[in-house]
């Protein structure tokens, strides 16, 4: 596969994962048995993870928190890193954990039912971890847009209905 | 007001000219569709896009900087430069920026100065139809006479030199061509240009080329036709179509020094200069947007076929166009004519559409059906067409209930 231009099929599926084989098959004048096999695939290699919903939850009426949360800590000789990590992605109230070049080692995204539920984990969960030295959270206040889907009021068309 | 209206007198007639020039096809439609709610419009000429943020940026940055005066009248230099070098780069064409490019407000005004340098009254220009709407009423306008020259889906629509042939007289100046065309989403094989271009020497004829939709080419590559005749060609291109800038009225010609300093003296007179928040903003656009043209021009692909897929599906025969966002299926099958299919649409399933004759000859029996729409919403539009077709189907099978499309029209 080359670097510059990525397999349609999956920018599709990335866009709209419920986009069927045969409409695939449409949008990219590919067969719908090609198209399937390919997805096959991609789903084998672990090229597609999982296919999953966007949902907003504030919309729902589901209320969370979410806190960004930078981690210091001391890397473990031979492990360096990810013996903390895999620590800390153990944990289902952490949603995602990446490292990261900067003052702090591991951002962390965490998710719960209030501040306070966020605030015992870090402070018996996570900075209890052997080899955290130090943890900045940063509470999420309002989201804009995220993983590319604009959370704001939908941009209407503003073209006239008809133009040359 | 009341005191100037003392005399009976009526005003003294306007321009004969302008009162005989027939109004556009696509204005009657409008007013109809833009007073009805939730509708579908498969009936706009323009990107669904909106600019890409970093040109708006460049733009508001340049306000911020007090850019706010006027420019050369050619337009700014930076920009003319980024525009010959944009044009080399991609077709080898060699322009000089200091007088061989002029920025205009749009290819629109660019065509109208083409006109008005090229032609004395009476003066023939050929055109390719069915064709944008404004090319006839300039020539038109700048006291020439536009010889249509009907192009037919099963050549798909493409003009042939012995077309051309058939109709030049001793009174042909130019050539006008627009491809890829709105809108049929015709292109031109290069032979064929070539053709055209070797006639054009043998017969002493100028070349106006309406290249807006050049980036907009699906399958091959897009041939300008200045590569092939330089010294006799109008090139007419701008920034709408490809970085979905079509509000900024952004546009350029590019020809011999000459003629391109004919063209700047009318611009002069007219317009002075194009507006230079536009003109920054299209330095911002040939110096970073080419990602963001080239995703563009991905996803109209995918929604070209499948607008055309499903008209194919529905019983609307549809050629697989190769260039800009329109796709230009027959409806004769129907039995109803391009008018009428679209105005029943419109209002029985609230789809826009325009008729085919509303682009001039060779529209008869076509609808425009614009793809510069959300792939879900081309889904929709074509999910009610397939109901439309149906139904009107239907009908001419059994024709004594005509009532019922009385009520639905309603």
């Amino acid at each position: 596969m080359s670097q510059a231009q990525p397999d349609e099929i999956l920018k599709i599926l990335a866009r709209d994962a419920r986009t069927s084989p045969e409409t695939i098959a449409t949008l990219t004048g590919r067969t719908a048995a090609g198209v399937r096999e390919a997805i096959a695939g991609y789903e084998q290699q672990g090229i597609i993870k999982r296919y999953k919903t966007i949902v907003d939850w504030e919309r729902a009426g589901v209320q969370k928190v979410h806190a960004f949360i930078d981690v210091r800590m001391v890397p473990a000789r031979d492990k360096g890193f990810d013996t903390v990590a895999e620590r800390i992605q153990r944990f289902p109230e952490v949603s995602s954990v990446w490292l990261v070049s900067g003052a702090s080692d591991l951002r962390i995204v965490v998710e719960g039912a209030d501040m306070r539920e966020i605030g015992r984990f870090v402070a018996e969960k996570l900075s209890t971890i052997e080899g955290v030295t130090g943890t900045d959270t940063h509470f999420l206040m309002r989201r804009y847009k995220e993983d590319g889907v604009d959370y704001t009021d939908d941009e209407s068309d503003q073209r006239l209905v008809v133009s040359p | 007001m009341k005191d100037f209206q003392m005399s009976n007198e009526a005003l003294p007639p306007l321009s004969r000219m302008v009162t005989d020039l027939a109004p556009s096809g696509i204005r009657k439609f409008f007013d109809v569709a833009a007073q009805m709610k939730d509708v579908i419009s498969l009936g706009v000429g323009e990107p669904d896009f909106v600019t890409p943020w970093a040109i708006c940026e460049a733009a508001v940055q340049s306000l911020k900087n007090g850019q706010t005066n006027y420019t050369s009248t050619y337009g700014s230099l930076e920009l003319r430069k980024l525009i010959a070098r944009h044009l080399a780069a991609r077709y080898g064409v060699n322009y000089s920026p200091e007088e061989e490019v002029l920025v205009t407000v749009g290819v629109s005004e660019g065509m109208d100065l083409a006109m008005r340098v090229l032609l004395d009254p009476g003066d023939e220009v050929i055109v390719a139809e069915p064709c944008y709407v404004s090319y006839k009423p300039c020539v038109t306008l700048a006291g020439g006479v536009p010889v249509g020259v009907r192009t037919r889906a099963e050549d798909q629509f493409r003009i042939s030199v012995d077309q051309i042939a058939a109709v030049t007289t001793p009174r042909t100046k130019a050539i006008l061509i627009g491809y890829p065309s709105n809108p049929t989403g015709a292109t031109m094989p290069a032979d064929m240009l070539l053709e055209i271009v070797a006639f054009a020497r043998k017969r002493n004829l100028y070349i106006v080329s309406d290249e807006i939709y050049d980036r907009l080419t699906y399958d091959g590559e897009h041939t300008c036709v200045s590569s092939l005749a330089p010294e006799r060609t109008i090139l007419l291109n701008g920034f709408s179509k490809a970085y979905a800038m079509t509000g900024w009225r952004l546009g350029y010609a590019c020809a011999p020094a000459e003629i391109l300093s004919a063209m700047n003296k009318v611009h002069n007179y007219s317009i002075l200069c194009a507006p230079i928040i536009a003109q920054m903003a299209a330095i911002e656009a040939l110096k970073s947007a080419e990602p963001s043209v080239q995703e563009m021009v991905g996803q109209y692909n995918q929604r070209r076929r499948l607008i055309v897929d499903g008209l194919n599906k529905i019983g609307l025969e549809c050629h697989m166009p190769q260039g800009a966002f329109y796709a230009f299926p027959n409806i004769e099958s129907t039995g109803l004519d391009e008018e009428e299919f679209a105005r029943r649409l419109l209002f029985e399933e609230q789809v826009a559409v325009v008729p085919g004759t509303a682009f001039g000859a060779g529209g008869e029996g076509h609808i425009r059906c614009s793809y510069a729409t959300s792939l879900e919403k081309i889904s929709i539009a074509l999910d009610r067409m397939g109901r439309f077709v149906e139904r009107i189907k239907a009908e001419k099978n059994s024709p004594s209930r005509p009532e019922l499309t009385e009520a639905a029209s309603r």
